[in-house]
């Protein structure tokens, strides 16, 4: 009975701690003289309360989901991959320069070559600090940051120049951004509102990444080599190889979520200079929805709509009861750290609740949590 | 004796101390039922059990990790609340772990020092550390240097170092949670006339361990718990280690494994002058050679840190041989990869079986497949057979008597042997042609080493070529047909079983070659 309870309460903790991260956010809407149930009530009716708000919801989802499957991936390997940015912009630059260059293909054709081409490229850009991981040693926390960088600038580099749609080339504004795809390649849309078909893509992959991790000789290797690299290597995997795999098939994920915003939403790529003006910084929230999603790839879909929800929510509750911009960022972080400790919290809670259930039981020899292993934990 | 009551130490004595009808409950375990127990000044008194059977548990109530359910404490005849360590280290009880709680960067002063406030404010005492150290190690026999970095320390020394530790912070009671099971027999004695010292001078110390020659050796009662229960306490003089393990176990035991007489076929595995280095960079293995029959077990003795973990990678694969030749069923297999070597059924018990033989938190059913996962039955194109991979770890369970709720139930949630028996199964019903066992049964309880050491022998006579590596000599005379010495990377002499004496063994392991010759140097 109690252990019922107690699995239940974990189940129900990533809502509690989001309610608790609303609860302070609340107390911050009364400082600066918002009421907190109307604000709370707009967020609510700008994510959910409509066809098309939840529509909206679910389009900021779909990205979110797609970098959070290569999180599972990653991080079930033990790599942080923190270049999901970096990724998604590669992959899109990848995926959009086949929709600008395959004019005379047929849509299905060039959509499928065009996630393939965002595929690798973002596996590209996530493979490259994998190999520097495993073969130079070299953080894979540092190097996929420094990788958001260069995939910004190349980026920046790639919509003045090379790729720059033909016709801001000619005016004087010279607006950084690429010609629009044609109508057969952009992805189906549940008219009127923006819902494409990216979400349903996105949902069936987490099928897909489920069956990967679980069902398949490489999804066993991936988490054996993420939970225990010693004894994977006396098994015979090879630990530097799955490494490698598990921030490639991350990247690549990522880099898909890129194509699917260019192909689903804005038809083109275009820059403000930075990363998350392309990204809707949905490279880093996409970490959160995954660790919300307790790593696990369906459960990533709905902590994806409900970060989602919280995206479009918050804006509509900026507009309708004038609060600062950064209120709503500071209410997404809030979140996000609410949520992340009580995930910490409840994994503390469990050890001791097994550790006390078999107290006498622990082997004697040596902790192997404990040796000298430098275990990098974002 | 100095002063009645006072010890060299200059800390009050603890007369005694008594637990009364403890009781501790887990959530669906009863892991102390209503115990007694106690300890005077000057006593050894032994704590036996198999793993789950209470003793940690008591030992942490008395240490102020876990406040028991029910019962009392009394020191020196009064009652006494002990909340948290720092309560009981204020009450003069100390307790050695098993796992060292030693900083490894840190010199040995500085070890000591952690975490007591300075005799000088914000600046560091560690000269008036240091010279306590040596003041208490003369005391009590504990060669030490206060300046050593941890590292630098053997495992024997650094155990020293935990005692200097809580000698200083002025234990009169000692509690040793299993102190023997790194130790080398050499360092054992070491041990042994340190406690003997110590309980001359008045202290009282409690010795938990499952070995039952040592509790037979050093202490001076000895209390069995059972489940949670305690069995009874005797006067160590009137037992004998048999009835210790009947005790313990609840049924009899036997110590030596039905060994059948057994041809001995081809050579299996055989080390031609094999060479490699050791992760501190010094040779780790030098010019070794032997070989191992099927049908045999040829037992690797030496005390810890000789090479042994060194042949033990060498041979599977996992460290690069310099010099030699590794021969595997006549097939040449030097530097091959360890999945190569897998391939050729070549198995492997690993002596970390917690780091390098399990994933924890994969269930047991995932651990089961770790070497064969990507094999037919259990992997097709690239996909798992989930149903094969249950049927066949359900089977192994059965066969090797695995105690798990569910074949789904992580590694992690396993006793220490049924971990290990996990890798056992896994290992053995490979069918491999050559077994490497490393340290099979360190950290096992009786029960559980019988049972690892009788399916050993069951290969060895189904005709396997097994390598055993151990530090524990009873084991290796046990089960071994020929047994080889190493010594410093070298091989002092391989012995037939009938010759192998533990005296002669002993004098090997310390690079004595015989009586009348000289050590060894290098």
């Amino acid at each position: 009975m109690r252990s019922r309870l107690n699995s239940l309460f974990d189940a129900l903790l990533p809502v509690i701690a989001t309610l608790a991260a609303l609860g302070v956010g609340a107390v911050m809407l009364l400082v600066l003289g918002a009421n907190p149930l109307e604000a709370y009530g707009a967020l609510w009716v700008g994510a959910f309360g409509s066809t098309n708000a939840f529509a909206e919801t679910l389009v900021k989802a779909t990205p979110l989901l797609l970098v959070a499957l290569g999180i599972c991936i990653s991080f079930r390997g033990d790599v942080i991959n923190i270049g999901g940015e970096g990724q998604m912009i590669v992959g899109a630059i990848l995926a959009t320069s086949v929709g600008l260059t395959f004019t005379g293909l047929p849509g299905w054709l060039v959509i499928a070559m065009a996630m393939l081409a965002g595929f690798i490229g973002g596996g590209i850009w996530g493979g490259i600090p994998g190999v520097l991981k495993a073969y130079f040693n070299v953080n894979e926390i540092l190097s996929t940051v420094m990788m958001n960088a260069i995939a910004v600038q190349f980026m920046n580099f790639m919509l003045r120049g090379p790729m720059i749609d033909p016709s801001q080339a000619e005016l004087a504004s010279k607006i950084p951004q690429t010609a629009r795809l044609l109508e057969p390649f952009r992805l189906l849309r549940w008219a009127p509102t923006r819902l494409h078909l990216g979400a349903l893509i996105a949902v069936v992959l987490a099928i897909l990444v489920y069956i990967l991790l679980w069902r398949t000789t490489l999804g066993y290797r991936i988490r054996a080599v993420g939970q225990n690299p010693n004894a994977s290597r006396y098994a015979g995997i090879d630990v530097k190889r799955h490494v490698v795999l598990a921030l490639l098939l991350s990247g690549a994920f990522a880099g898909l979520a890129g194509m699917i915003q260019v192909y689903g939403v804005n038809y083109r790529m275009i820059t403000d200079g930075s990363a998350s003006g392309f990204t809707g910084s949905a490279g880093f929230n996409g970490i959160v929805a995954a660790l919300f999603g307790q790593l696990h790839p369906i459960w990533s879909i709905p902590a994806s709509v409900l970060f989602g929800a919280l995206l479009v929510g918050a804006n509509s509750m900026q507009r309708m009861v004038q609060i600062p911009s950064a209120l709503v960022t500071a209410l997404n972080g809030l979140v996000v750290v609410f949520v992340v400790s009580s995930e910490i919290w409840r994994r503390r809670r469990q050890r001791r609740r097994l550790a006390a259930a078999k107290e006498e039981d622990v082997p004697p020899k040596p902790d192997p949590d404990t040796p000298g292993k430098t275990k990098v934990r974002a | 004796m100095p002063e009645a009551n006072i010890l060299p130490s200059g800390k009050a004595r603890i007369d005694s101390l008594e637990m009364r009808g403890v009781t501790k409950r887990f959530p669906g375990v009863l892991a102390n039922d209503r115990v007694d127990f106690d300890v005077k000044s000057g006593e050894v008194h032994a704590l036996l059990g198999e793993n789950g059977a209470g003793k940690s548990t008591l030992m942490k109530i008395l240490y102020g990790l876990y406040h028991p359910d029910e019962g009392e404490i009394l020191l020196n005849g009064k009652p006494v609340t002990i909340s948290s360590p720092n309560d009981s280290i204020h009450l003069g009880i100390g307790m050695i772990h098993q796992h060292f709680m030693l900083v490894q960067t840190l010199t040995v002063a500085e070890n000591v020092a952690l975490g007591l406030p300075s005799s000088r404010g914000l600046l560091t005492d560690l000269d008036r550390v240091s010279k306590r150290i040596i003041e208490l190690a003369d005391i009590y026999g504990l060669k030490i240097d206060p300046s050593a970095y941890i590292w630098q320390l053997s495992v024997g020394q650094q155990q020293r170092v935990e005692i200097i530790k809580a000698l200083y912070r002025g234990a009169a009671l000692l509690i040793l949670d299993e102190p023997t099971a790194v130790l080398t027999p050499q360092e054992v004695d070491e041990l042994f006339t340190i406690m003997n010292q110590m309980v001359k001078d008045g202290h009282a110390l409690i010795f938990i361990s499952h070995k039952l020659h040592e509790v037979v050796e050093i202490s001076h009662r000895v209390s069995v718990l059972r489940d949670g229960r305690k069995i009874g306490t005797r006067p160590t003089s009137e037992t004998t280690k048999q009835d210790l393990a009947n005790w313990m176990v609840g049924r009899e035991v036997g110590f030596a494994p039905n060994r059948g007489v057994v041809e001995r076929g081809e050579v299996r595995l055989k080390l031609e002058a094999v060479s490699c280095g050791s992760d501190r960079g010094t040779p780790g293995l030098r010019a070794v050679s032997l070989d191992v029959q099927a049908g045999e077990i040829l037992g690797i003795a030496g005390v810890s840190g000789n090479g042994q973990r060194e042949l033990a990678e060498a041979v599977t694969g996992l460290r690069k041989v310099t010099e030699g030749k590794v021969t595997l069923e006549g097939e040449n297999v030097t530097n091959l990869l360890p999945v190569e070597l897998t391939e050729r059924m070549l198995s492997y018990v690993p002596e970390e079986r917690m780091r390098d033989g399990m994933i924890r938190n994969f269930s047991v059913a995932e651990n089961m497949i770790l070497r064969e996962h990507h094999k037919m039955p259990f992997s097709r194109s690239g996909f798992l057979n989930l149903g094969e991979i249950a049927r066949h770890s359900a089977e192994l369970i059965t066969k090797f008597q695995v105690k798990t709720p569910s074949q789904e139930t992580l590694a992690k949630n396993l006793s220490g042997g049924n971990i290990q028996k996990v890798v056992i199964a896994r290992e053995l019903s490979r069918k491999p042609r050559v077994i490497l066992a490393a340290q099979p049964t360190r950290g096992l309880d009786i029960g559980a080493t019988e049972y690892v050491r009788q399916q050993l022998i069951e290969q060895r006579n189904a005709g396997t070529a097994i390598l055993l590596i151990s530090e524990d000599l009873d084991e290796i005379l046990s089960l071994s047909d020929r047994i080889a010495v190493i010594y410093e990377g070298q091989i002092m002499d391989i012995v037939p079983r009938e010759e192998a004496t533990p005296a002669k063994l002993g004098l090997l392991m310390a690079g004595v070659k015989d009586e009348s010759a000289s050590v060894v140097t290098t």
